[in-house]
This record gives structure tokens, C-alpha cells and sequence, in this order.
């Protein structure tokens, strides 16, 4: 291939004046892990209560958790970025929408990007839970029950401490996606990692050297992300309990 | 926005919208969809290989795949794909490839990376007995694969391959970010000449929706009538 690499390219300085190219991408993938986490925890919240609600014997409830995932599964993760961005500022108040479009960059692009990731990561991870709870065996819950326990401490004391330990192993691909999705909100302007490796590759016109760059720091924090939770599934494994392989699923 | 909403905007743009944009995005889906699960399937039959290089080679390939934003894969590819063309005609400068052929070699390459998985729970899925039977029949490797194994593998994971079809759908419209004019790309260059965000976006998740959300009751009611009582 006729393509004369330059690797010292990450070590010259960066048009904006922050420092080298190398500490502009580390940069961005520290927006990655800030905007990640923060959508991991909307999605965590949300997702384990409409997970759990979906599995308890009240009908409407169920059906209200179902029409919540059907929304959020079926449209697309940019388009959903550009409803967050575009669109609900406008259907705002106008004070409140005034305030969110005045927003001074990156918050501007950050708190809907964050809102968004959440909300589209909560309906997985709601699945998630939702198998994971219809997974047990029947007999858990009768066995609650006729221990004498209620609705809410059978579901409390035998059957969500069980079903976490089965989640887990797919809650960590689940918090890998939302790594990996985060990148998305580089159409609404936020510079994350791969944002900043598009604009490293406009100012220096080093193309596979910034995609390269790139492509490393994600396979890295991948691996960290898989040993954490691998070291996280030993750490409150119970003994005699064999955690569950997952079926194959699709996914992106 | 004085003026309040203004629908119109999306009735005057109907056939753009629709001859143009979703007539790309439907035949990028079908394309790589029949790209993905073809090389999918011939990645499966690698990492499942006893040849250890073939299934070394291709497990990387997957792992690597399903590492990466699909946004960067892109621009990987929208940037890649000049030079490997030029390599591969031996000419000296990038060819210039625009970002349709761009688009549809991305997304048959990434989605194989998915569609192998699938293939390979598909294939994992055929009792051990069925090869050995293709074998005691005197029938070769392709044989008893292409004959017994991935008939098998296929029906049974035809509601996940599907499943993943309407994620791709989905999926393309991430071309936006090499300013493709696929649904969503024609959606929003009409939304920013006529300054109407609202309308257009709205529209098109409706749209989105609709279509997937159509495509994935017919797969649960096609999963529920194909099953295989055992």
C-alpha cells in the first residue's frame, strides 16, 4: 500500500493548543468513560426496575414495561441521539429549553448524549434482568411464598440476589456496548474518543495512524473491562451455584 | 422556533425521502445482510476449523469486529477501502470509491463479524451424531456441511439472523456520519434547509419504529411457528 506512516505525529502538537495529539485522544477517551459511566448508571437504575416490574404478576405494569422497551429498542441510536439533541429542547418549557440550548459546549452535547445512551442501554439491561429473574426456577418463589415471605421480600431476599449473579456476564457486553455506542454522540458534537481521532485525522490528514490510535485504545479498555468484571463474577460467585451461559443473541 | 410546527414540510418531501433514502438504506440492509451471512457463515465454518491458523485468523477478525465502535469501523473503512482498491488493481493512487460501494462493504464486513456468531451457536447446535453420520455415509467436509450441518444450523437460527437483519436496519443509518444520503441522511438535509429538526427527526424514528418494530413481530410469530418441538 502506498501510504507513508508517521507514528511521531502523536507527539506534535495538536491545533488547539492543549498539548500533543496523543493527550487529545487520551482525552477523548476519558469523555468516553465519563459519558459511558454516566449513562451506565441511568441505565442500571432504570433498567433493573422495568426489568424487574416486567416479571411480576401485574398486567398493566407488564404491559407498560413492554410498550417502554418496544420504544426505545426500535428506533435507531442516532436517531434517538438527534430527538435528545434536535428535539426535546423544543418541546420543552421555554425557559428550561432556552437554558439546555444555551449550554456551554461540551455540556451542551454532553447531558443529552448521556440521556440518550441511558435510556437506550435501560431497555437491555431491562431484557437483561427480565431473563435472568425468568431463569429461576419456579419453585424460588413458591418457596418464598411459603416461607411466609411477601411479594416484595421474595423479591428482595431469594430472587434478585440470584438473578444479579446470572446477569452479570451479560451486563459486562451490555456496559462494553454502551462504550462502544458512546461514539455516536460525536453527530451531536461531542469529542470523544472517536471524534477526536475524525478530527486528528481533519488537522494532520494522518488517517490510519489516528483510526489506529483509536482502535488500540478501545481494544485496551476493553480488556480492562473484561478482567474487571471477570474479577467482579469471582468476587460474589456463591459457592455451588454455576452461573448461566448465555443463548446465542443478536446484537451490534 | 416562532412559528410553531409545520408537518407539511414532511408530505412536500415525501418521495426524496422515500424514493432516495429509504431506497438506500433497504438496499444496503438486503445487501449486507446476504454479504454478512454468507461471509459470517464462512468465518463460522473457520473458527469452528480444526486447522488452528484458519480459526486463529478468524476469531481475531470477530473479536476485533465486535471491539470497535461501528462508527470508527466507518471511517476505517470510507478511508481504507481507496487504498486496498488500489492495491488490488495495482494502481499507484487511492481509487476513489464514494460512500454507497463504501457503505456496503462496511456493513457486509462488520455484520459478518455478528452473523459468524450466530452461525457458530447455529452449527454448535447440530448434534455431534449428524457429522458423524455425514461421514459414515462417505460424504466429505463440504459434503456433510453444506448437505446436513447448515441446512440444520440455518433453521434453527433464522429468527436470530433475522433479529439481527432488523438491527442492521437500524444500524445503517450510522452512514450519516460519511454524509451518505440513506433515511436518515435525506430526513436531515431537508430538516436543515427548511430549518424543521423537530418535524423531520419525529418523523423518522416513527418510521424507524414502525418498520422495526412490524419486522420484529413477524420474526416472533415466524420463531413460535418454526420451532422444532424436542
Amino acid at each position: 500500500m502506498n501510504y507513508n506512516w508517521n507514528w511521531a505525529i502523536f507527539l506534535s502538537a495538536e491545533p488547539g493548543g492543549t498539548g500533543t495529539y496523543l493527550k487529545y485522544l487520551i482525552i477523548g477517551l476519558g469523555w468516553t468513560l465519563v459519558t459511558a459511566l454516566a449513562a451506565w448508571v441511568i441505565a442500571l437504575a432504570i433498567g433493573v426496575a422495568v426489568g424487574t416490574l416486567r416479571t411480576t404478576p401485574m398486567p398493566w405494569v407488564v404491559r407498560l414495561g413492554n410498550a417502554y422497551v418496544e420504544i426505545f429498542r426500535n428506533v435507531p441510536l442516532i436517531v434517538q441521539m438527534f430527538l435528545w439533541f434536535f428535539v426535546a429542547p423544543e418541546l420543552l418549557p421555554k425557559g428550561l429549553g432556552d437554558w439546555v440550548k444555551q449550554m456551554p459546549p461540551p455540556w451542551g452535547s454532553y447531558l443529552p448524549a448521556v440521556m440518550c445512551l441511558g435510556l437506550f442501554t435501560s431497555v437491555r439491561v431491562a431484557e437483561q434482568v427480565k431473563a435472568g429473574i425468568m431463569s429461576l426456577p419456579r419453585g424460588q418463589r413458591l418457596a418464598g411464598t411459603a416461607m411466609g415471605l411477601g411479594e416484595t421480600q421474595t423479591y428482595r431476599y431469594v430472587i434478585l440476589p440470584q438473578a444479579f449473579r446470572i446477569v452479570l456476564p451479560p451486563l459486562t457486553s451490555e456496559f462494553m456496548n454502551v462504550i462502544k455506542n458512546s461514539s455516536v454522540a460525536l453527530t451531536i458534537g461531542l469529542l470523544e474518543l472517536t471524534g477526536r481521532a475524525r478530527a486528528m485525522q481533519e488537522f494532520s490528514f494522518r488517517v490510519f495512524e489516528a483510526f489506529t490510535a483509536a482502535t488500540l485504545i478501545y481494544l485496551l479498555t476493553n480488556l480492562v473491562v473484561v478482567l474487571a468484571m471477570r474479577a467482579l463474577e469471582k468476587k460474589v460467585r456463591v459457592p455451588g451455584l454455576i452461573a448461566a451461559g448465555g443463548a446465542p443473541q443478536a446484537g451490534h | 422556533m416562532d412559528s410553531g410546527f409545520d408537518f407539511d414540510v414532511i408530505q412536500r418531501s415525501l418521495s426524496y425521502l422515500f424514493l432516495d433514502g429509504m431506497t438506500f438504506t433497504v438496499t444496503l440492509t438486503l445487501l449486507a445482510m446476504s454479504g454478512g451471512i454468507v461471509f459470517g457463515t464462512l468465518l463460522a465454518m473457520m473458527r469452528l476449523s480444526s486447522i488452528t491458523p484458519l480459526s486463529v485468523v478468524a476469531g481475531a477478525y470477530v473479536n476485533l469486529m465486535r471491539s470497535v465502535p461501528l462508527v470508527l469501523v466507518i471511517f476505517w473503512f470510507f478511508f481504507l477501502v481507496p487504498y486496498i482498491g488500489a492495491w488490488i488493481i495495482g494502481a499507484r493512487d487511492p481509487v476513489k470509491v464514494g460512500a454507497w460501494a463504501s457503505s456496503v462493504i462496511t456493513f457486509t464486513m462488520f455484520e459478518a463479524a455478528y452473523y459468524c456468531e450466530i452461525m457458530r451457536a447455529g452449527i454448535q447446535s447440530v448434534a455431534r451424531g449428524q457429522v458423524w453420520a455425514g461421514y459414515a455415509l462417505g460424504l466429505n467436509y463440504w459434503q456433510t456441511m453444506g448437505r446436513i450441518v447448515l441446512p440444520q444450523a440455518f433453521r434453527n437460527m433464522v429468527p436470530v439472523l433475522l433479529t439481527q437483519t432488523i438491527i442492521l436496519f437500524q444500524d445503517t443509518s450510522l452512514v450519516y456520519v460519511i454524509s451518505a444520503t440513506d433515511f436518515l441522511g435525506a430526513a436531515s438535509k431537508v430538516a436543515n434547509r427548511d430549518y424543521r429538526l423537530v418535524e423531520m427527526y419525529s418523523f423518522v424514528a416513527v418510521v424507524y419504529f414502525v418498520v422495526s418494530y412490524g419486522l420484529s413481530t413477524l420474526v416472533k410469530g415466524l420463531q413460535d411457528r418454526i420451532a422444532i418441538i424436542r
